[in-house]
């Protein structure tokens, strides 16, 4: 429940480590530099209601085990992981920095129980991942009050409403931070800081630095607190990054999702099943090029190069209950016409897309859950699986709206989590993990669950090397 | 019922359902995934499967402040309020679920008042508060047939209307009848009940009183559930002694009714005083309000119940054994008239939706994953 009261802070303090972030990362940072002796400060931007950034929407994470267990069907092992992990990212990753974060998360999962997290068997419907990620009892959220809990326990002084604005620093030393508290300025001092707070998808006018005007359309999926102002601030004090700055996780979710922490119940995962048409009423690429879930990725740009980073996708009655059920109903009619007319499309050029489409359609053994071929013929874009005509009534629509999941421009880093200068040489005391790394290890496209590996690897790291660096020093 | 209720536990579990992260937690997880769009009836049938752990909403991304608003112990609770109403038999005593708490406290009140001003004309007080002792000191006070008459009264209609009310629920929530009638079935929900299953949350308890794991409200339910079977055993076998065997009530100390009774009765008197501080302590925000008055009303007339029947034990052979006497019975007498309406009847609903339960996840999994 929500603290009654603040801890205090005394301003003339100096802390052993300070913590600027909410999430996992952060929580797995602080948990382990206190559980090393340090004395912990974390600063959490958002009020207590919203604690936890992204995290808290997130449902598993994915770790290299040897044996299945009560909730892993099986084993899975560094060389797949990394096989798993290359074919995501097409080779942009870096393969020391990938491999080791693969072997140092080799059964986190005991280290995550012990620190209050619980998993369950796989969730229906995610049967895929049910070998390699392992799933947080709750989701997310669960797992992030299990470790502000223990963070509690272990003595951790928490700061909500706390956003960190600026940092004192010189030639990669840290000093201290500017703290917005609740409209009220601190300067907190440490001798140690673990950044690791998040990306910067919410800032969407730095979005629009790349993506233009067409960015106020994105919906963000996740917390609204991750502005990247702590990333912003280190690269202007001379820490080096990587990543390319203009790209972000973007997928295709429900346009009626709300600006902001949305989560997973926005998803649409029924675009394979029918066809998918822009503000004109047309088709705009092959709605059946490969499962949904390796594919919805690229519909998030596909639909932020439509007009009004709008798109409907359109099934009828046979596919109604062939994916996830989402949170919104689907738009629903009893004609085409009558169909484009609710959805606000010109309701000739929509039936005769469909009439086109279905005229290109072949029979054939449909197949859910397997690439059954089921293919168009002479269709400009094809459609090259699960293509059966629409001709089915009611008629579904779903608008679409690119979903921003996370960016990838990230602090370089080494295998101690110290955050790289310019020049090539670590911060004595500057340390990052999580969403703010991953672009060292997720060059480009995503993992399922990877996310969520990175913070608690490079957060178990930062915490521990950021308590060996108060002995040195 | 109020279809404002009904749309927002439509809108929480289409919600829920397109998350599903809380699936460990219940059964109202499972029962929901099997379905994609929820008829009034499986509203009220989940409804009743909701343990009011609390483990969805502490866990829940899209709780208050989240625009979502989502609520789900709350919302479910509210429902189930209203399924109690809309299923109590005869359908002329809804109402009493509206002002719960009062009703059944001037039942009580009317009860012991009943009870002792009537042994105490029939006697007059030198009588009434004479020490007494020995076999058949209990049927000096109230005589045997007048206990036998109105207990047996009392308790017919308490089952026969808690059968209707479970039949009436069993038909508005369109459950099969071969579900109800299958042993299979059954023995799981018995199971699932007796373990108290879904009280473990996902295995580390609810969520009371605040938002961390504990088992307490499990022990406690424990104390209180065993403490009534107990006492029923108690008084079965009382009966037994009374009739086959033709002892006359009080029995000795060591007897088996007094055993049972005693052990059963501190076991109750700890359950409910248990259950009682984690309603006072317990976080409000996903509790339904309304619902206090009924849950508290109940946990302190089986407390009483419990207490007053302790006291006898000690008192049994003194001058206020007539005077307690009559304020034991007359509890366990208003606990029996109320029992179809007050916080009773959940475990009777809860029952039933478990045995649905049991069928559908039987039917859907036929072959039973190891847990
Ligand atoms: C809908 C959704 C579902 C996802 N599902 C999964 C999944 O199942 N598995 C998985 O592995 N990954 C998943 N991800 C990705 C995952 O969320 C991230 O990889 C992970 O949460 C990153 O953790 P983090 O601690 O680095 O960042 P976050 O959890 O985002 O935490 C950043 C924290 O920093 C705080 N902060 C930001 N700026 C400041 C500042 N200036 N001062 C102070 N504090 C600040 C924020 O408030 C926040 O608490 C999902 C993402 C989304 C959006
Ligand atoms: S209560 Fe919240 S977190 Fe749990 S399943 Fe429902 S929407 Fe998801
Ligand atoms: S409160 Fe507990 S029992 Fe009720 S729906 Fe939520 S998790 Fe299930």
């Amino acid at each position: 429940m929500k603290p009654t009261q603040e801890p205090r802070i005394d301003p003339s303090e100096t802390f052993d480590v300070l913590v600027i972030g909410g999430g996992n990362a952060a929580l797995c940072a602080a948990m382990t530099a206190s559980e090393a002796g340090a004395r912990v400060v974390l600063l959490e931007a958002s009020p207590w209601e919203f604690r936890g950034g992204n995290s808290r929407h997130t449902r598993n994470l994915r770790y290299m085990h040897r044996s299945a267990n009560g909730f892993l069907t099986g084993p899975y092992l560094e060389d797949e992981f990394f096989k798993d992990l290359l074919l995501v990212t097409k080779g942009n990753t870096n393969e020391d920095l990938a491999r080791f974060t693969i072997r140092e998360s080799a059964e986190v999962g005991d280290w995550m129980m012990a620190h209050g997290v619980r998993f369950q068997p796989s969730m229906r419907g995610t049967l895929h991942l049910s070998r390699t990620n392992a799933f947080f009892r709750g989701g997310g959220k669960a797992l992030v009050n299990a470790y502000y809990a223990t963070c509690e326990r272990l003595g951790v002084k928490i700061l909500y409403d706390a956003e960190v604005t600026d940092l004192d620093m010189s030639d990669g030393l840290f000093r201290s931070a500017t703290v917005n508290h609740k409209g009220t300025v601190l300067q907190l001092r440490a001798r140690c800081m673990i950044a690791a707070s998040g990306g910067f998808q919410a800032d969407l006018e730095w979005l629009k630095r790349s993506w233009g005007e067409a960015a106020d359309n994105f919906i963000v999926r996740g917390s609204p607190y991750d502005k990247g102002v702590v990333l912003r601030v280190l690269r202007e004090k001379g820490a080096d990054t990587v990543g390319d700055p203009s790209q972000c996780h973007c997928v295709a979710i429900d346009a009626r999702a709300p600006k902001y922490d949305g989560g997973i119940v926005t998803r649409l995962d029924c675009v394979p099943f029918g066809i998918c048409v822009n503000k004109e009423a047309k088709r705009f690429y092959n709605e059946g090029e490969e499962f949904w879930p390796k594919r919805y990725a690229i519909w998030g740009r596909l639909v932020a190069q439509q007009q009004g980073q709008t798109a409907y996708s359109i099934i009828d009655a046979k596919s109604i209950d062939l994916f996830m059920p989402s949170v919104f109903p689907p738009i629903e009619a009893g004609s085409i016409k009558e169909l484009a007319h609710k959805l606000g499309l010109d309701p000739d050029s929509l039936e005769s897309t469909i009439q086109e489409y279905n005229a290109a359609t072949t029979p054939g053994a449909f197949d859910s859950n397997a690439l059954d071929g089921l293919a168009t013929t002479g269709l400009e874009p094809i459609k090259s699986n699960w293509a059966r005509p629409i001709d089915t009534a009611p008629f579904y629509g779903y608008p679409l709206r690119p979903g921003i999941t996370f960016t990838y421009l990230s602090l370089k880093i080494d295998e101690q989590a110290r955050m790289l200068m310019q020049d090539g040489k670590p911060s004595k005391n500057i340390f990052a993990a999580g969403e703010l790394v991953s672009g060292n290890i997720l060059g480009q496209g995503y993992m399922a669950g990877f996310g969520m590996t990175i913070g608690t690897v490079f957060g178990r790291i930062a915490g521990k090397e950021s308590a060996k660096c108060l002995q040195k020093s | 019922m109020s279809s404002k209720i009904l749309e927002e536990a439509n809108r929480i579990m289409t919600i829920c359902n397109a998350c599903r992260y809380c699936e460990g937690f219940c059964a109202v997880f499972p029962a929901m995934e099997l379905r994609r769009i929820f008829t009034e009836s499986d509203l009220k049938y989940m409804a009743n499967l909701c343990h009011n752990c609390r483990g969805c909403y502490y866990a829940c991304q899209y709780a208050p402040p989240h625009e979502f608003n989502l609520n789900v112990p709350r919302t479910l609770a509210q429902l189930r309020l209203h399924t109690y109403q809309e299923f109590a038999w005869p359908a002329s005593f809804k109402g009493v679920f509206n002002k719960n708490g009062k009703v059944v406290a001037a039942i009580t009140i009317l009860c012991v008042l009943l009870l002792t001003l009537t042994s105490l004309a029939r006697h007059g007080s030198s009588a009434f508060f004479a020490s007494q002792a020995g076999p058949g000191s209990f049927y000096a006070i109230i005589p045997y047939p007048v206990l036998l008459v109105l207990f047996s009264a009392v308790g017919i209609f308490a089952c026969v209307s808690l059968w209707k009310g479970m039949k009436n629920l069993w038909r508005a929530t369109e459950g099969k009848a071969e579900m109800f009638r299958s042993p299979a079935y059954n023995l799981r929900a018995v199971w699932d009940v007796l373990r108290l299953r879904y009280l473990e949350g996902g295995g580390d308890g609810c969520n009371y009183p605040d938002d961390k794991f504990s088992m307490q409200r499990r022990s406690m339910h424990h104390f209180t559930f065993y403490g009534f079977l107990l006492c029923f055993a108690s008084t079965v076998v009382a009966l037994t002694y009374d009739h086959a065997l033709g002892i006359a009530a009080p029995y000795a100390f060591f007897s088996l009714p007094v055993l049972l009774g005693t052990l059963g009765g501190v076991s109750l008197a700890i359950g409910t005083i248990g259950l009682y501080r984690l309603k006072k302590l317990m976080d409000k925000e996903p509790a339904y309000a309304e619902a206090f008055p009924m849950d508290i009303s109940f946990i302190m007339l089986l407390c009483s119940v419990t207490i007053s029947g302790l006291l006898l034990l000690v008192f049994r052979s003194t001058s206020i054994m007539g005077i307690l006497l009559c304020i034991h019975l007359g509890l366990v007498m208003a606990l029996f008239i109320t029992m179809p309406y007050s916080k009773f009847v959940h475990g009777v609903y809860r029952y039933a939706a478990l045995v649905r339960h049991a069928g559908e996840q039987i039917q859907a999994n036929p072959v039973r994953k190891k847990p």
